[in-house]
């Protein structure tokens, strides 16, 4: 059966998520039974948001921003900077001036 | 079998801008920890970057300087990952649309000509900085680590090259060129040693003739142009060994390291590459027209090219003024003597011969050490005045690149200053004249040769500090004869 | 006099400059509908009873001079906390931002703040703005004040309450597929969002980037355009500002619809709605045809997949948005072995459920492999449904439909199914995806006596012919009930 160009197939597939390396990429360190759960009720909503795919966008460029505007610049100004105490005072841990963390695992 | 090297560098610039990419902190390296943050380069709740205007100029003018199709709409994305450096957890950058694309840089490695393509220049943001806390302050026996953010959201370019280096030392060449462009176009101060300018090469071998690239290997970690030669040196030696016992080269990131002389490999994660890039919606696309593009071509300084034959112009040989004008923060320094009235020839001979010689073997660059303009001039001035001979000025300029302070207090300090006052010289030379009467007739009777013997008498008499043409003078004018 | 706390802003205003009584009586009037309304709705997180106090002495003191000049000046306001405040509590409903105290006061806080508003509180809605009935707050949810065991709608909720309630004048919210709408609605009172870029979004803690706005929610269309003339208009601050001039909201209000095409969206009236609130919106459109306008039926046919489509933006957009709660500058930190540790167990213990499942969707819908087919289709569906919007207002000046297909649903309902908690939004959503301003106004009650609320929809920067129509429903609903609230008397 042919298909138009640039429809996509519908009714589109099941949707199976690999729920742990989602997590993993977003940082959530969830229970076994807490990312089943998230699975199933993640894959229903998908389903649903699939069928975007149902209507056929050849040509068409995606909308980052709704309002037509370009060129927003600042002038190379130096303006007024937070006061380190203020800030530090709302770190959840911190060593002298320094926001202090664990060990980090990984070169960046 | 040989093997080719096929390289390609990522070097990362920041800006001398005044204020940030997104916000108006300042931009000042070595500020008290968490001094220069606001809600944007913080990333607190609520807070929205905007575009510094500079900046914008900056990677534009840098994409010319490189011969670059500057893009007519170019977009920002977010380049999403967690580390505690990165105030948002996300990275605005440039993907799909960067600002600048398709240009080159011409190259010349010891003699030979190369033109090395940059795929883009795009802008993005700097991160904080992390130190770690524990042994060696290196990050694999840290307990914990402190953060500092003054750095975060610096405006940083991105500059990327085609894989079209072929050799350890045409890289090192590269990167030298670049930084002098960059120098040039006063965009960056490119201290290495400070991080203002970085760089992160890509390494792959193939057989000589062969047309499909080979494994590619990330390198990291090199921190001068000594290191990034010896990095690669190394680095293509071992995949070289690799191939040749019929293995495969691995690809990966590696790091280098600058005491063992080697690379290793880094712990990879596969999910650390997916970056989910998407434009960014909190900041709109930018459009350089015509217009814009023309006035900032218009207002490129000028390149090594046209500088060299400046040099030319003011009488200097073509060697040197080569050799200043590769190196552009030599030429920049040179120039700025000259412009004070210090004697061009003097001063570049300084500058390719002590200055470069010192550069290389302590593997530094000019910027971080205290010859300047003003320094030079201040040299010249001596010399031309008679205080300092040639040797001495030599001496001179090795302590002020010692760190002993400015040419007069070296000078005096090291007792070099030369006596130019006839007044002070004439009694010590009437007392020589009187001390050699065999030779004082011989010069009498025209025998130009002694009188390199008696100068020689009064420099002894006077510690070497007697200034020899003026001696060489008096005695002439003392003795009437010759 | 009646009781001051269920004054409009108009009104409270026009007292004010005429002397009749005070900020700081207009503001104890407030604490005491507060004090009486709160335990049963909760509405709010947060009362500043120090500064709004110094704020409305401050009001008086202007006054007094004869330098107060804005609209809201001397009114006590209500501010949605996610919206950040200088040195006062900003949670955005989350255990993640549990004590959080701004360094900075975003510029819509700042314009209210110029412009003499009273800052009474800060008040609750669904987690981080995500949610449709204010059941996701992680500090408990908030009730209507119509009947205590209904949601108020959300994510505005609190909001809408205190305003429907009294213990607020007006509120601010925030509307990314409908949470200030919505919650107007289902609370009987005024919501209306701007056209997008029209109120500066800094300081507003983000969601969903490219269709987050803040907008007033009130008893009356006047006091909506009062409000949004305070905090409207073009900041260097947010990139996505408008920059041009804002237009005038004021002049139509009283000129009626003579002439006006109302466009009928086919889409949003009709189908999946319940009969009680689309017999009160066809009662209303009939009204408008009445009083001259003309009625035209219209067709948007991607509208049908602008819930799908939002469903994959707007998760998107919030998962980097939320990447920064991680416990390295601010808010909640758990135990980790090492930072990564850290900041995961700080993620998945200060997020809740639904939070949690809107980054993972978005994560996943960026990930390498899917973005295409997900992200990237979704934001071309967008276009699309922009298009079919452009096209709709060649044929109409404005839009209407249902703000919501029910009115306010019982607490509990519909939490166990999150996708039919996302059909509430259906008609508030296509006018996010499309940067479009919109409003909605009360017009009547359904059977169990709980509000309904009407949808005026109309291009971007026609908030004049917005609240122009919007202003001609209002009168001819004459809906005038206020809130049932704590004490048992309705008034009228």
């Amino acid at each position: 059966m042919g298909r138009a160009p640039g429809l996509l197939p519908f009714p589109p597939m099941p949707v199976e998520i690999d729920i742990a390396k989602v997590a993993r990429l977003a940082r959530l360190a969830l229970s076994e039974e807490d990312l089943d759960r998230y699975r199933e009720q993640c894959e229903v909503v998908l389903e649903h948001a699939a069928r975007v795919q149902a209507l056929p966008t050849d040509g068409v460029a995606g909308t980052s921003h709704p309002l037509p505007r370009t060129n927003a610049f600042r002038e190379d100004r130096i303006t007024e900077c937070l006061d380190t105490e203020e800030v530090l005072a709302q770190a959840p841990d911190r060593d002298g001036d320094f926001f202090s963390v664990p060990k980090i695992l990984d070169e960046q | 079998m040989t093997y080719e090297p096929v390289i390609g560098i990522e070097t990362h610039v920041e800006l001398t801008t005044a204020s940030k990419m997104f916000c108006g902190c300042p931009v000042d390296f070595g500020a008290p920890p968490n001094t220069n943050v606001c809600p944007v380069c913080l990333g607190l709740p609520g807070a929205l970057p905007v575009v510094n205007g500079r900046a914008v100029e900056y990677a534009m003018t840098i994409g010319l300087a490189l011969n670059c199709t500057i893009a007519g709409r170019s977009v920002f994305s977010r380049k999403n990952y967690f580390y505690p450096d990165m105030p948002k957890n996300y990275q605005i950058s440039q993907y799909e649309e960067p600002l600048c694309v398709d240009g080159y840089l011409d190259v010349e490695t010891d003699g030979t000509a190369s033109r090395v393509g940059i795929t883009r220049v795009h802008m993005e943001e700097d991160t904080g900085k992390s130190t770690h806390v524990g042994v060696g302050g290196r990050i694999a026996d840290a307990s914990h680590s402190l953060i500092d953010f003054n750095r975060a959201g610096v405006p940083l370019m991105e500059v990327v090259s085609e894989p079209d280096i072929r050799s350890a030392e045409e890289a090192r060449a590269f990167v030298a060129e670049l930084r002098g462009a960059v120098l040039r176009l006063g965009v960056s101060d490119a201290k290495l040693e400070e991080g203002s300018m970085r760089f992160d090469a890509n390494v792959s071998l193939r057989a000589v003739g062969a047309e499909p690239f080979g494994t590619k290997v990330e390198v990291k970690n090199m921190n001068s142009l000594r290191s990034l030669q010896r990095a690669l040196e190394h680095e293509i030696e071992r995949q070289a060994a690799i191939l040749e016992s019929g293995g495969e080269v691995l690809q990966e990131t590696r790091h280098w390291d600058e005491e063992a002389g080697t690379t290793t490999g880094m712990r990879s994660k596969e999910e650390a590459f997916d970056y989910r890039y998407f434009d960014e919606p909190d900041l709109v696309p930018v459009e350089v027209d015509d217009e814009w593009r023309t006035r900032v071509a218009g207002a490129l300084p000028e390149l090594p090219a046209q500088a060299r034959g400046r040099y030319l112009e003011m009488g200097l040989d073509a060697t040197t003024a080569g050799l200043l004008s590769n190196d552009v923060e030599v030429g920049l320094v040179f120039e700025a003597a000259v412009a004070t009235g210090a004697d061009a020839q003097m001063v570049a001979n300084w500058l390719t011969g002590e200055v470069t010689a010192l550069l290389r073997r302590e593997d530094t660059t000019l910027g971080a050490t205290p010859i300047d303009g003003s320094v030079l001039a201040e040299l010249s001035a001596m010399v031309t005045d008679g205080q300092l001979s040639a040797s001495a000025a030599k001496d001179v300029l090795a302590g002020v690149l010692a760190g002993e302070g400015r040419p007069a207090e070296v000078a005096a300090s090291r007792d070099l200053i030369q006596v130019s006052d006839a007044g002070e010289l004439e009694p010590v030379i009437d007392g020589v004249l009187a001390e050699n009467d065999e030779a004082v007739a011989k010069l009498k009777e025209g025998d130009e040769k002694v009188i390199g013997f008696l100068v020689g008498q009064v420099m002894r008499a006077t510690g070497g500090k007697a200034d020899p043409g003026l001696v060489n003078q008096i005695i002439k004018a003392r003795v009437g004869g010759g | 006099m009646s009781d001051l706390a269920d004054f409009t802003v108009t009104a409270a205003a026009a007292g004010l400059r005429s002397g009749d009584f005070s900020s700081v009586e207009l503001l104890e009037a407030v604490h005491k509908r507060a004090a009486m309304t709160e335990a049963n709705l909760h509405a709010y997180l947060t009362i500043d009873r120090d500064g709004a106090a110094r704020g409305a002495v401050a009001a008086d003191s202007a006054l007094k001079k004869g330098t107060a000049h804005g609209p809201l000046h001397g009114i006590p306001v209500a501010l949605k906390d996610n919206m950040v405040t200088r040195g006062l509590e900003t949670t955005a409903s989350s255990k993640i931002l549990s004590g959080y105290l701004p360094p900075y006061d975003g510029t819509a806080v700042t314009r209210l703040r110029e412009g003499g508003a009273v800052i009474f509180g800060k008040t609750n809605l669904d987690e981080f703005a995500m949610g449709s009935s204010t059941e996701n707050s992680a500090y408990g949810p908030s009730r209507n004040p119509w009947d205590p065991e209904r949601v108020p709608g959300g994510s505005s909720g609190g909001s809408a309450a205190a305003v429907a309630a009294g213990s607020a004048l007006v509120g601010f919210g925030s509307d990314t597929g409908g949470s200030i709408r919505q919650p107007a609605a289902l609370c009987g009172i005024v919501g209306m969002k701007p056209t997008y870029g029209l109120v500066s979004r800094y300081g507003l803690i983000a969601f969903a980037s490219s269709l987050d706005q803040i907008g007033p929610l009130t008893r009356t269309v006047e006091d909506s355009v009062a409000a949004l003339e305070v905090v409207g208009g073009h900041d260097p601050a947010d990139s996505t500002s408008y920059p041009g001039a804002v237009p005038d909201y004021r002049s139509g209000l009283k000129s009626g619809v003579a002439g006006l095409r109302v466009g009928v969206v086919a889409e949003l009236n009709g189908a999946g709605i319940d009969p009680a609130v689309q017999a009160a919106v066809d009662q209303t459109v009939a009204q408008l045809e009445e009083a001259g306008a003309t009625i035209v039926e219209l067709s948007l046919p991607s509208i049908e997949y602008a819930l799908s489509a939002y469903y994959l933006i707007a998760p998107a957009e919030c998962s980097a948005n939320l990447a920064r709660f991680d416990g390295v500058r601010y808010g909640l930190r758990r135990l980790g072995e090492n930072v990564e540790e850290m900041m995961s167990n700080t993620r998945a213990d200060g997020f809740g459920p639904e939070v949690t499942r809107r980054i993972l969707l978005g994560t996943y819908a960026l990930s390498a492999g899917y973005y295409d087919a997900f992200y990237g289709q979704a934001q071309r569906v967008r276009t699309l449904i922009i298009q079919d919007f452009q096209a709709a207002y060649q044929q109409a000046d404005v839009l209407v439909s249902p703000t919501s297909p029910t009115t306010a649903f019982k607490l509990g309902d519909r939490t166990q199914d999150p996708l039919s908690m996302y059909l509430s939004d259906v008609c508030t959503i296509p006018s996010n995806m499309s940067g479009d301003p919109a409003i909605s106004v009360p017009i009547g009650v359904d059977a169990d006596g709980m509000p309904i609320g009407f949808q005026v929809m109309a291009p971007a920067l026609g908030e004049p012919v917005m609240f122009r129509v919007a202003a001609e429903v209002e009168r001819q609903a004459g809906f005038t009930v206020r809130a049932r609230h704590a004490s048992s008397e309705v008034v009228t």
